[in-house]
């Protein structure tokens, strides 16, 4: 097996065990890297070389191991665009929570991923730079808005990937990129460097090719952060704690209402194939009812686009970033964010704005608040009687690039992945097989808050008896 | 005042909260410094930077709402505030919105006529400040404009009041009162050319007898205390032309130009901003408990209103006598010492009232400044009232007491300021003045008695102060006798 072909645990047990070294962990990412990267285009920004950004002195448990960051996380060195133009070339003077326990941990920060401008997409083609690719069909799309992270681990140029995750940002990208994907409960990982989307709704998580890697990274980047009020004052257990033990005997609840909904027949049958599998593996599995998916989508793009309207304001052409000259202050802050954000950041400011608006907050604004409550409630009450939901993550497979959607179909697709970020509750997406066109399919796990060590291990047992392959060969010439 | 219209008023004031550092960073918020240099990327809101709350500027505005006799809203929270601006690093502003820490609270003032009066208070708030704009030439016409973001993020609360003030005098009593109660928590020096204390006034005027508030205009930019009499006069004066001509105030905030003496239209109402204030999503719901509060109200001092009470009743002093002396935390402190150790707490009141304030006066310190104390002070008096120096003397020794910090006993030694009290060294001066003056000893044996006055002054002339007066007087009169 070569190198970039290892999972993170199995980098981290040759690395322990000697028989491989740091610096030849991070010089075959980059080989990999410098042979697919110009056909997957997952980052906007490396270093140059990969080795020469190991530190000997921090010997710590992601010693050598090159991991990708989105390019909204803050790096002491790289860029941190947030795939917007408004931020070109930004640099920050000071580092995201997230980063310095990846670096404190002797990671490397392999680059900074391509994502849609401000994570605000499900394709990563708003990106103001480039497109990224799906590795496992150059002519799709590799899901977004954590696209770059994504494809950049099923391409093998890093084990491991940060994301972030408003509505299903980490979760549909793996999936569309056949790669495990993990958003943690709201809390778990700091969000301080991460530029906010939506505050009350984003979250960091990792991208990686077996949740192993996924509980392993989630050891390494989350925990009380004083920088972030946020932060969940928890005692975070050890995330790999249960990662072998046996799911017979736990309890699965199956949506059957989400799967009547309008989706992929191939992914709706693969739900029911993973349930038959923890069936077969002791599990119980039963008809659950969940809050109509509807009303949290709705009540989703009202809080989010709310908040990302506040968040956004700061791009203003003062302090930092592209500015562009006026006459006056006002036509400054004008031209400046007319001309630097992208037509889809600009629907959601206008959206959010309107709904904060007086005459229109309560009924837009607050009646979503009062809805999240209740979504909020209703998962609560679904938890007291089953441990995990096992669901639909992605309605359909990977996009064709350069789909003409309407952004309501594309705001549709959200519709199983965003209760979970309404709720603040923990979610896997977990590689199920792959479509008679080739492309990757998953499936979601969702656990109840804080409920990250059961989730995973029910996500290990089902990953064993599923077995599929999560990463993209990318033979030259195809 | 008019007898035909009632003056409304209520005022906003924003205070800053004297913490080390600002509200949500940890940067120095102290003012002065060289532009920008109190910054970091959380007070500058730069790309995924959060707040932290400063727990001490928390508290000090608890203190401020329970010293103002507020309600606490124990779940409180921080809202945003959206509006673009060049010193608004975030584009918002992290304020408090529909459940701030205190409200329903109530500010006693003490009207011209000597009554008290109540002025309620809708609400304190925790917000942070801006930063500052700092123009090359006018606002108007500047080609360009910096920014210095020290100010920003530094605490502030802002204090409404309810339009229960009825004049600008009252106006000023209330801040005065404010600002009395805010510097005895120790909280914000209210430099108001710092910009430490800022005010905002809504005035509007209806008929009396009406119940319905007339139409208000806001008055900004005024940067004393007389400023906003001043300002809130031509406000009334101007509001009360306008209704007298049968034409209506418009509503609109109104700026006063300091150098004109008028408020001059900013903005009209149309052009008012809506600020889609919603729930921080960064920072946690503020929970307060009942031993938080408990805590705060343990913490508070004496306000200065119940100061006044007591040393009216403790002391037996006049109402302006313990108002004076209670201006201050510092300067009651000192009469409090120096009466503790001195019976007479009137003459006490005297000597702090009159030289005492004036040397503050003259050497700009504030109580607190000085080198006087409350046994240095009763020593002087005791000198007094033991005849060991004159009043007159007194006051020489009282200042350089005042300045250096020596005992008054010390001074008098060192000086030789001691009294005369000795008849026969007295007696021969008084013979000498009394030979010198023929043409007053004869006034006085006519009957003009005040010309013994003269008398006495030149001998304490002689005598450089020194004599005894009461003894000069009487051995005049024996050496007149005489004659």
């Amino acid at each position: 097996m070569k190198i970039y072909e290892m999972t993170l645990a199995g980098l981290i047990e040759a690395r322990d065990s000697k028989r491989i070294k740091p610096g030849e962990i991070l010089a075959a990412f980059q080989t990999r890297t410098e042979e697919v990267e110009e056909r997957v285009r997952s980052f906007l920004d490396r270093p140059r070389d990969l080795a020469a950004e190991y530190e000997d002195s921090k010997n710590g448990k992601f010693a050598g191991i090159p991991v990708a960051l989105k390019a909204n996380m803050a790096t002491s060195k790289l860029t941190t665009s947030c795939g917007s133009s408004i931020l070109e070339d930004y640099r920050t003077p000071y580092q995201s929570t997230v980063a310095d326990k990846i670096t404190g941990s002797g990671g490397v920060i392999a680059g900074k991923t391509n994502m849609d401008e401000f994570a605000m997409g499900s394709t990563t083609e708003h990106s103001a730079y480039q497109v990224t690719r799906n590795p496992w069909n150059l002519d799709h799309v590799p899901g977004g808005s954590s696209g770059g992270s994504a494809a950049a681990v099923a391409a093998g140029e890093v084990p491991c990937a940060l994301g972030s995750d408003t509505g299903g940002s980490i979760r549909q990208p793996a999936a569309f990129c056949g790669v495990v994907g993990f958003k943690p409960t709201y809390g778990v990982v700091s969000r301080y460097g991460l530029a906010a989307f939506a505050s009350s709704l984003d979250q960091i998580g990792p991208l990686t090719r077996t949740v192993e890697d996924a509980a392993i990274t989630l050891n390494i980047i989350s925990g009380v952060d004083p920088l972030d009020s946020t932060s969940a004052r928890i005692d975070h257990p050890d995330y790999t704690g249960k990662l072998d033990q046996d799911i017979a005997g736990m309890s699965f609840g199956l949506p059957s209402s989400y799967l009547e909904m309008d989706i992929d027949e191939e992914i709706r049958n693969q739900v029911l194939e993973a349930a038959e599998k923890l069936r077969e593996a002791g599990a119980e599995v039963r008809e659950i009812e969940l809050p109509p998916a509807d009303l949290a989508l709705a009540a989703y793009y009202i809080i989010a686009t709310a908040e990302a309207s506040s968040n956004l304001a700061r791009y203003d052409g003062v302090q930092y970033g592209t500015r562009q000259s006026g006459d006056n202050v006002r036509d400054m802050f004008v031209n400046t964010r007319s001309f630097s954000f992208g037509p889809e950041v600009k629907r959601r400011i206008m959206l959010g704005t309107f709904a904060l608006s007086s005459g229109y907050q309560d009924e837009l604004y607050k009646k979503a608040l009062k809805v999240r409550t209740v979504i909020k409630e209703k998962y609560e009450k679904v938890f007291s009687e089953i441990d995990i939901i096992l669901g639909p993550n992605s309605p359909a497979p990977a996009f064709k690039i350069g789909e003409d959607m309407d952004p309501l179909d594309v705001y549709y697709t959200d519709i199983f992945t965003v209760p979970v970020n309404i709720s603040g509750f923990p979610a896997l997406s977990l590689p199920a097989g792959f479509s008679e066109q080739g492309l990757p399919l998953s499936v979601q796990l969702i656990g109840p808050a804080f409920g990250e060590v059961e989730l995973l291990q029910a996500a290990s047992g089902l990953e064993k008896r599923l077995d599929v392959p999560t990463l993209a060969a990318l033979e030259k010439g195809r | 005042m008019s007898k035909k219209y009632e003056t409304v008023i209520g005022l906003e004031v924003h205070v800053q909260l004297q913490t080390e550092s600002k509200l949500f960073c940890g940067c120095s918020a102290a003012y002065g410094a060289e532009p920008n240099s109190n910054t970091c990327p959380i007070c500058l809101g730069l790309p995924g930077t959060l707040p932290m709350l400063n727990k001490r500027a928390l508290r000090f505005a608890l203190q401020a709402s329970r010293a103002a006799d507020c309600q606490i809203n124990q779940f409180s929270k921080f809202d945003r505030k959206n509006y673009f601006y060049p010193d608004l690093p975030k584009g918002y502003q992290i304020s408090q919105y529909d459940l701030p820490l205190g409200y329903d609270g109530r500010i006693t003032i003490e009207t011209e006529e000597g009554e008290t009066k109540e002025i309620g208070l809708t609400r304190i708030h925790l917000e942070e400040d801006a930063g500052k704009l700092i123009h090359a030439g006018s606002v108007g016409d500047s080609a360009h404009s910096y920014v210095d973001y020290n100010r920003g993020g530094v605490p502030l609360i802002e204090i409404v009041s309810e339009p229960d003030i009825r004049s600008p005098e009252e106006a000023r009593a209330y801040l005065n009162a404010l600002k009395q109660i805010i510097l005895y928590l120790g909280i914000s020096d209210c430099n108001m050319e710092e910009g430490s204390l800022r005010c905002d006034a809504n005035v509007s005027l209806r008929t009396r007898g009406d119940r319905e508030f007339g139409i208000k205009a806001e008055v900004k930019n005024m940067n004393s205390f007389r400023a906003v009499e001043r300002a809130l006069a031509y406000e009334v004066k101007r509001q009360e032309k306008l209704l007298d001509a049968g034409r209506k105030v418009v509503q609109e905030t109104r700026t006063w130009d300091e150098s004109r003496q008028e408020t001059v239209s900013m903005r009209g109402k149309e052009e008012a901003e809506d600020y889609r204030y919603f729930p921080e999503p960064d920072l946690m719901p503020l929970e307060i408990s009942d031993e938080f509060i408990e805590e705060i109200d343990d913490s508070l001092p004496e306000l200065p209103l119940e100061k006044k009470h007591r040393f009216q009743e403790q002391y037996d002093l006049p109402a302006y006598d313990a108002g004076v002396l209670t201006q201050s935390r510092e300067l009651a402190k000192l009469f409090e010492e120096s009466a503790g150790k001195y019976d007479d707490a009137k003459e006490v009141s005297n000597w702090l009232m009159g030289e005492y304030l004036r040397l503050l006066k003259e050497n700009e310190v504030e109580p607190g400044q000085d080198e006087l104390n409350g046994e240095k002070l009763a020593e002087l008096l005791e000198l007094i009232e033991d005849g060991t120096i004159s009043s007159k003397i007194a006051k020489e020794v009282f200042e350089e007491t005042f300045v250096s910090g020596k005992a008054p006993g010390e001074v008098v030694e060192e000086r030789g300021l001691k009294q005369i009290s000795d008849e026969d060294e007295l007696a021969e001066i008084v013979a000498g003045i009394v030979a010198d003056n023929p043409e007053v000893v004869e006034d006085i044996k006519g009957g003009k008695d005040k010309a013994i006055g003269f008398l006495v002054g030149q001998v304490m002339q002689e005598t450089r102060g020194k004599a005894n007066p009461q003894l000069a007087n009487q051995l005049i009169r024996e050496e007149i006798e005489k004659h």
